[in-house]
């Protein structure tokens, strides 16, 4: 694979347990920066970054606006926000109107974020009840993006990750584990 | 969002839509955060059923009146009635609550879009007894948004937000004796009692100047839409309008450190944002 400045994960319903098991198994010299889009509600606004610290070996912050994306980190977008990249190496947020019922929207950070990083950006599907991410999906294909969805056997919600399989938009489907595999061989490169 | 890939907009093509803009109608969008500006350009494009950029630019150039509609376009942002529950309970216990026994409360929401954070305001002095005692001014760029402030109408399907958020106030208050719902059901309309206190103005807080001086700003959410030039720029004209002890909310995920004028403001609440001027 190709050597990513960015790892952009979206998932919605059924994604938490693997979003903590992919941090659990980050080694603690990981050296790119990780961004999490995850539907979340909206007026609870403290606890979820929380929650990630405790499971996760990198630090896990919720960036205030013009945040600088560095390695060693992931980003969670926050409550009641979209989450944007910058082509200047920083992080943006955005109250704009929601997108399929969710801010912060899976399409949007993808849309964003690939726009930036094109090929230098990794993005991951998981599980989720709606196809927020098809879209930004759609994007970040035709700018060179490397996609993986979660495997169909495995989510626990299949809709989102089914949603691009489809439209044949992932690179690679895959169960969490060959997920960690994947990413932590990054770190190699 | 545009899904064709083929339309991808250049930076250079996003560039030269910003100095159109500037050139030609003094809106001087250059120093707006890129990627929610492409997103807003992307909007204009659908919404004026434009295929190019370029076919924007000429649309606009030769009809004035596009422009501004254009402006609206581009800085239209959705807020919602007590965004952050929490926040407007500190606003009302630390900040409003010290103004009881002051002969005045000197309001400035500064970019205030469709006012849902006037009415938001309005309803809390109310509550506090405090709003007969209020000078608040709302300022915006579109006149036309600052109309639909003043109107204090909103769509009916606004109302369920709103409910869930004033239900986290902790107030012993009824929202339903601030609205009254629309014949056909699909707006409310904010009672006009409200804003009597309120000054609906006309103004560009990227490029113009302060106009008075405030015991209270609020510019929640706006300058994120700004790059770090402009931020800069938007605080120092902020600073300027808050006397000393005034108080400066801002969204919940900002942060104004980076500003130079940062050193002239203490945290009264971090979780929150409300910043107190100490100079």
């Amino acid at each position: 694979m190709e050597r990513f400045k960015v790892i952009v994960i979206g998932g919605s319903a059924g994604s938490f347990q693997v979003v903590t098991r992919i941090l659990a198994a980050l080694p603690a010299n990981f050296n790119i920066p990780v961004v999490l889009c995850l539907h979340r509600l909206k007026h609870i606004r403290s606890g979820f970054e929380e929650v990630l610290n405790k499971k996760s070996t990198l630090k896990v912050i919720e960036p205030e606006d013009k945040t600088k994306l560095q390695k060693g980190y992931v980003y969670l977008a926050p409550a009641n926000y979209h989450l944007y990249a910058e082509i200047n190496g920083t992080l943006s947020l955005s109250t704009e109107e929601s997108v399929s019922f969710s801010r912060p929207s899976i399409d949007l950070t993808f849309d964003t974020f690939s726009y930036v990083y094109k090929n230098k950006m990794l993005g991951i599907i998981l599980s989720g009840a709606n196809r927020d991410g098809l879209n930004g999906c759609i994007l970040a294909k035709a700018r060179g993006t490397t996609l993986i969805a979660q495997s169909l056997e495995e989510a626990e919600i299949q809709t989102m990750p089914e949603s691009i399989i489809q439209q044949q938009l992932p690179t690679y489907i895959l169960k969490t584990e060959d997920i960690i595999k994947k990413i932590i061989a990054l770190n190699k490169l | 969002m545009l899904l064709n890939k083929d339309t991808d907009l250049s930076l250079t093509i996003i560039k030269q839509f910003q100095t159109f803009l500037f050139e030609k109608y003094g809106y001087d969008f250059r120093d707006y955060a890129l990627s929610s500006f492409k997103r807003r350009v992307e909007h204009l494009l659908f919404f004026f059923k434009s295929g190019s950029v370029n076919d924007l630019i000429r649309k606009i150039d030769a009809n004035p009146s596009l422009a501004e509609q254009a402006v609206k376009e581009i800085t239209v942002n959705t807020t919602e009635m007590f965004r952050d529950p929490s926040f407007w309970r500190k606003m009302r216990d630390e900040v409003l609550s010290q103004f009881v026994s002051s002969p005045v409360i000197r309001i400035w929401h500064a970019a205030c879009s469709s006012g849902e954070e006037v009415y938001s305001m309005c309803i809390i002095l109310q509550e506090m007894g405090l709003l007969d005692k209020a000078r608040i001014f709302a300022s915006d760029i579109n006149s036309e948004v600052l109309a639909n402030a003043k109107s204090g109408v909103y769509p009916i399907r606004s109302l369920d937000t709103t409910k869930s958020n004033f239900d986290r106030l902790g107030t012993s208050g009824k929202l339903e004796n601030y609205y009254k719902v629309s014949s056909d059901q699909t707006t409310i309309k904010y009672n006009e009692s409200l804003i009597k206190n309120v000054n609906f103005r006309k103004h560009n807080l990227v490029s113009e100047e302060g106009f008075s001086k405030f015991d209270i700003v609020l510019c929640r959410n706006v300058m994120i839409y700004f790059n770090f030039d402009l931020q800069d720029r938007v605080m120092d004209t902020i600073s300027n309008s808050l006397f000393k002890g005034g108080f400066l909310a801002i969204g919940s995920k900002e942060t104004i450190v980076w500003c130079s004028t940062a050193k002239d403001f203490q945290p009264l609440s971090v979780e929150e944002k409300i910043y107190k001027k100490i100079v």
